[in-house]
């Protein structure tokens, strides 16, 4: 539970932030919340040789009505996404699953840009920006660069992000309605065994937490729904093409059952959300 | 800090009130001091290398890079330690002569056991520098076959020590008259044969171990600080293992984050910090990690359990038959093998059952040695009858409470001679029960779950009852010695009155979150009419109180609480001895009223027994032949063990599309005899049911079959929190204990025995009408779904 040696800086700004991550991307980390990344160097399986807090870099917390999206600031807490009066109307599923993460202390120190940076399948914030077809804003030396979620989560702890690049804001298009979350855990602060974001606002679009090595859609689900199938029906193919993995908490054949039953569930509740 | 009465009964004193707990404060503050918090100039850290292997032999440990590292100051193999034992690691309760029990030494020389077991340590200027050389030692391996199952290991297919010639530790039998058994099985009308498994728990007290040990080299002694229970227990311990005079070990156990009986333990860790700063002349200390704990702390449960019942036509139960397999794990610590044994006596529950059969194998694996855990034995024992109870249920198609209320000890029958050799003190087990359906609506519950079923809700309900009795007091000494236990049972109290009418009490119970402090100040400020914010409790300090028998077994309350009742009794004899010389009155003449000595009928020429304290300490004029200074000493040894009981209800409702389960409402109705602080015993059965329904649901240290533990961490092991839970509804009756003159009885072990059958009973209920009769534990989501896709409903949707 002692992390391996390492070399501790605390940036001001994002322009010091990526110019010391410049220095040496492949062993510099950054640190938000650090409630995935300081378990992982205790466990010493992340061993990251500088560490450049962020925690502290001014201007990146917010919750903002841009229009036509909401703009996040990614050193946003779940706890403060979770109250934001802008998130509860304009995406109220970003500010659900944001109460969903952890527990009450996870809320309160992590952020929603080292949750998504994390790309860890098993998160729940995640599948919420990847329903709601977000965009991420990330900064770098080459300059300011958009992603779209369906192209940010690559695999397992792995994300479109370059080394030397930060995540620094995420664009949500407004979905206030037409929504649901739906986690299957056996504690109240575990990660979920299996989760759907579902949002039916415009094409329908459906993410899963822990159904794969990275977080997915439900393309069967969607395909689907498109094709004008009931959420029966529809949630059936939930896991269509899916390869969840078996752990001790789950086996991948049930982690397939949950899918099509929590998907039908989000579905249901989505339609019901949308008046 | 002034006592906070939130209910109080008049003038009748503080005993019976909720008193709020006079720990709490400094707990919840951060003000108390755990080992880890100790700052001790100069302290060396040990960090332990752990074998990966659940079996393998040592070829070679080579030390040399780990040396060279920063900070380190030594390092060390078993064979450079072997010399520092007198004997090897200690355990107290060798259940039978011909008990096997290999050879066990803080640090491993040939053979590691399990994963955990020691091959060497480093130590260093700090924490990270040990732990960054323990990485470095080099230690070679041939990995050996393990014996990871239990059942597996108990037909000796592997062997988990290689000399040994057999995996059986000790076979016990308790069969009074096996003709009477064989009769009742022959003669039964109705018989059920279940198989249970009691999986293995990881105690995960909050506060992992630590130990530091300051020596003083030149002719003092060996001060150990430890995360124990059994401070006095340590020091002789300690003292025979590792060859140090026990007069020149002083145990202290600072405040103490839980322990569940993972601490009722002499672990070679302390004995390693004992030895290392002997040899070092250097304070040597050892914190704990959590994934470590998972490892190098003992396990709780780990039975497999056959259990049969013979019944009437009408079920009335005639004969219960039991073997156990129980794993011991790859060594005997401190009292691992007779954990079964404190629950042999217990197979027949609270019913009045005429014939017994029980033995019980103890059997070794490579996995995390076992030992006493809440309840230890005792849960273990009511799951079984408890579970077996409704699968009788079943087969005759009567209603569980029915058939329990058919098979009760009466009310009459107290004190109650078992079949299995105990005398059960005082009971009501029939009003526990109509409480507890009273409690949570059980008829209307019924209603609603046959509405349920016949809607075809997706939610279906589930009702699970225990009925409880548990023998708690640890124990009689003279009972002690029949079971082959090394040490006694009594304990120790000293009452003492200070020159300013304060009044310390020493005990040798040594609470790690029960609150004896607060209890103790009660029933002392009773007996001498003060107010428990004037009583300092001072415990778990060898230095303080030299003789002690410790903390387990829901002991303290009925065994040191009645010690420390007898002698703040002794301590106001003499008072009042002292009050008649000063008032010219007789003794007998006295009496004492709000810590007033005065003649009956007289109140307004008394003396106050703070005066008294004074006198006494000045001893200006006391009467001929008194001792100055007001203070008394007692030890109690119980006659008998204490039998609390009761009936809990647990309440579920079963997701049929995914298997889960919630736990929607909970009843416990408990008799631990007279209770001194009401609120006290709420917290203790709060805390007990939380980890009964963990076991029943959560909870599971999990291996692979080569004997890694798969659960090191609290992601992967389900302690489950507060916002898992229900809201516990409590009740109580009072049923007080003849056995001591408070009339208690013990109340730390009942919320966990009765909790975890309660629920398994709960959710098999749910699902009964689908044909699921058993459900392994812990009773995950999985589980029950594919249960309920295994089963074959019974026709016709019976219960």
């Amino acid at each position: 539970m002692i992390p391996a040696s390492f070399e501790y800086r605390r940036a001001g700004s994002v322009e010091e932030a990526l110019g010391w991550l410049s220095e040496d991307p492949d062993s510099t980390k950054l640190l938000a919340g650090g409630h995935s990344l300081l378990p992982l160097m205790k466990l010493r399986l992340a061993t990251p040789g500088v560490l450049v807090d962020v925690g502290r870099v001014p201007g990146l917390s917010y919750v903002r009505d841009a229009g036509d999206h909401v703009a996040i600031g990614a050193l946003t807490r779940h706890r403060d996404l979770e109250i934001s009066e802008v998130a509860r109307a304009s995406v109220p599923l970003l500010a659900h699953v944001a109460g969903q993460v952890g527990d009450p202390q996870v809320r309160h120190r992590g952020t929603i840009g080292g949750s998504l940076a994390h790309g860890d399948p098993a998160s729940d914030l995640p599948a919420a920006v990847l329903a709601l077809d977000a965009t991420l804003v990330a900064d770098g030396p080459r300059g300011r660069r958009e992603i779209a979620a369906d192209d940010f989560f690559r695999g397992f702890l792995e994300t479109a992000l370059e080394p030397d690049e930060m995540l620094t804001e995420i664009r949500v298009r407004k979905a206030p309605s037409g929504w649901a979350f739906q986690k299957f855990n056996r504690r109240a602060q575990d990660w979920a065994i299996v989760g759907v974001a579902a949002v039916l606002d415009g094409d329908p679009r459906v993410a899963l937490v822990n159904m794969g090595s990275t977080t997915l859609r439900a393309r069967g689900t969607e395909e689907a729904l498109a094709a004008g199938a009931d959420p029966t029906d529809a949630a059936a193919r939930a896991a269509d093409g899916l390869e969840p993995s078996s752990d001790l908490h789950a086996s991948a054949e049930y982690r397939r059952h949950l899918a099509t039953v929590l998907v039908r569930r989000a579905l249901v509740e989505a339609a019901a959300t949308r008046g | 800090m002034s006592a906070t009465v939130l209910e109080g009964h008049g003038t009748a004193g503080v005993v019976g009130t909720r008193m709020l707990r006079r720990e709490d404060p400094a707990l919840l503050s951060g003000e108390a001091r755990f080992v880890h918090d100790l700052v001790v100039p100069g302290a060396l850290h040990m960090a332990v290398v752990r074998s990966p292997y659940a079996h393998a032999r040592i070829t070679s440990v080579d030390v040399s890079v780990a040396l060279g590292m920063p900070g380190v100051v030594a390092a060390l193999t078993g064979a450079d330690l072997a010399g520092e034992w007198a004997s090897p690691m200690p355990c107290a309760w060798p259940v039978t002569a011909d008990m096997q029990s290999p050879e066990h030494l803080p640090v491993a020389l040939r053979e590691a056991c399990y994963v955990g077991d020691a091959v060497a340590v480093v130590l260093a200027g700090s924490q990270a520098e040990a732990q960054d050389a323990a990485a470095a030692v080099a230690v070679d391996y041939e990995e050996l076959p393990a014996a990871v199952d239990l059942e597996d290991a108990a037909r000796d297919g592997v062997l988990a020590h290689l000399d040994a010639p057999s995996n059986r530790a000790y076979t016990w039998e308790l069969i009074p008259d096996p003709e009477a058994v064989r009769r009742a099985f022959d003669d039964a009308a109705v018989t059920v044969k279940e198989r249970y498994v009691q999986q293995r728990l990881i105690p995960a007290a909050m506060e992992p171990r630590g130990v530091c040990v300051v020596p003083q080299p030149f002719g003092g002694e060996y001060v150990v600080y430890s995360s124990t229970q059994i401070p006095h227990i340590l020091r002789t311990m300690l003292g025979m293992t590792a060859g140090v005079p026990e007069e020149r070990i002083r145990v202290i156990a600072p405040s103490v984050g839980g322990g569940f009986g993972s601490k009722l333990d002499v672990y070679a860790e302390e004995l390693l910090c004992l030895a290392l700063a002997r040899r070092l002349r250097r304070p040597v200390r050892w914190s704990e990690e959590r994934s470590e704990a998972a490892q190098a702390t003992i396990h709780g449960r780990g039975q497999v359990q056959d259990i049969e019942l013979a019944a009437d036509a009408d079920g009335r139960v005639k004969a219960v038959r039991v073997h156990l397999l129980a794993d011991m794990g790859a060594y005997l610590q401190l009292v691992t093998p007779g954990v079964p044994i404190l629950g042999a006596f217990l197979y027949h529950g609270t019913y009045d059952v005429p014939a017994y059969s029980f033995t019980c194998t103890g059997v070794f694996t490579n996995k995390t040695p076992t030992d006493a855990y809440r309840g230890a034995g005792r849960p273990e024992a009511t799951y079984a009858i408890e579970r077996a109870m409704d699968a009788l249920a079943r087969k005759l198609g009567m209603d569980p409470a029915e058939l329990r209320r058919r098979n009760f000890i009466g009310a009459d029958k107290f004190p109650y001679s078992s079949v299995a050799g105990l005398v059960f003190d005082s009971g009501d087990y029939e009003a526990a029960l109509d409480k507890a359906l009273g409690l949570v609506g059980y008829e209307a519950l019924r209603q609603e779950q046959a509405q349920r079923r016949s809607d075809g809700a997706t939610k279906l309900l589930g009702v699970g009852l225990s009925s409880y009795v548990e023998m708690c007091g640890l124990a009689p000494s003279r009972v002690l010695a029949s079971l082959h236990y090394v040490a006694g049972g009594w304990e120790t109290a000293t009452v003492r009155m200070l020159p300013t009418g304060k009044v310390q009490v020493v005990t040798g119970a040594t609470p790690h979150g029960q609150g004896h402090v607060t209890s103790w100040s009660m029933i002392v400020a009773d007996k001498l009419g003060v107010p428990p914010d004037d009583v300092e409790v001072l415990h778990s300090d060898t230095g303080l109180s030299p003789l002690g028998l410790d903390t387990y077994g829901s002991r303290s309350l009925s065994v040191g609480g009645t010690a420390i009742a007898l002698a703040a009794d002794r301590l106001v004899d003499k008072a009042r001895l002292l009050a008649a010389y000063r008032l010219e009155a007789a003794p007998e003449d006295l009496e004492l009223s709000d810590g007033q000595f005065a003649v009956r009928g007289t109140p307004s020429t008394g003396i106050g027994i703070g005066t008294l304290a004074f006198e006494a300490f000045t001893a200006h004029d006391l009467p001929e032949g008194m001792e100055p200074n007001l203070e008394a000493s007692a030890t109690y040894d119980p006659t008998n063990f204490t039998f609390p009981f009761g009936t809990h209800v647990a309440v579920v409702e079963v997701d049929t599309e995914t298997g889960r389960v919630d736990l929607v409402r909970y009843v416990g109705v408990d008799d631990c005899g007279n209770q001194i602080n009401p609120l006290i015993v709420d917290g203790q059965v709060h805390g007990g049911i939380a980890q009964g329904v963990a076991q029943a649901l959560y909870e599971e240290a999990s291996y692979d079959e080569r004997g890694n533990l798969l659960t090191t961490t609290l992601a992967d092991y389900l302690v489950p929190a507060a916002s898992d839970l229900p809201s516990f509804t409590l009740g109580r009756t009072v049923t007080p204990s003849p056995s001591n003159p408070l009339g208690v009885k013990g109340v730390g072990e009942a919320g966990t025995i009765a909790s975890t059958p309660a629920v398994v009973n709960a959710v098999v209920d749910a699902l009964s009408h689908l044909g699921v009769e058993d459900l392994e534990m812990p009773v995950t989501p999985e589980r029950v779904w594919r249960s309920i896709g295994a089963a074959a409903p019974v026709p016709g949707g019976a219960r």
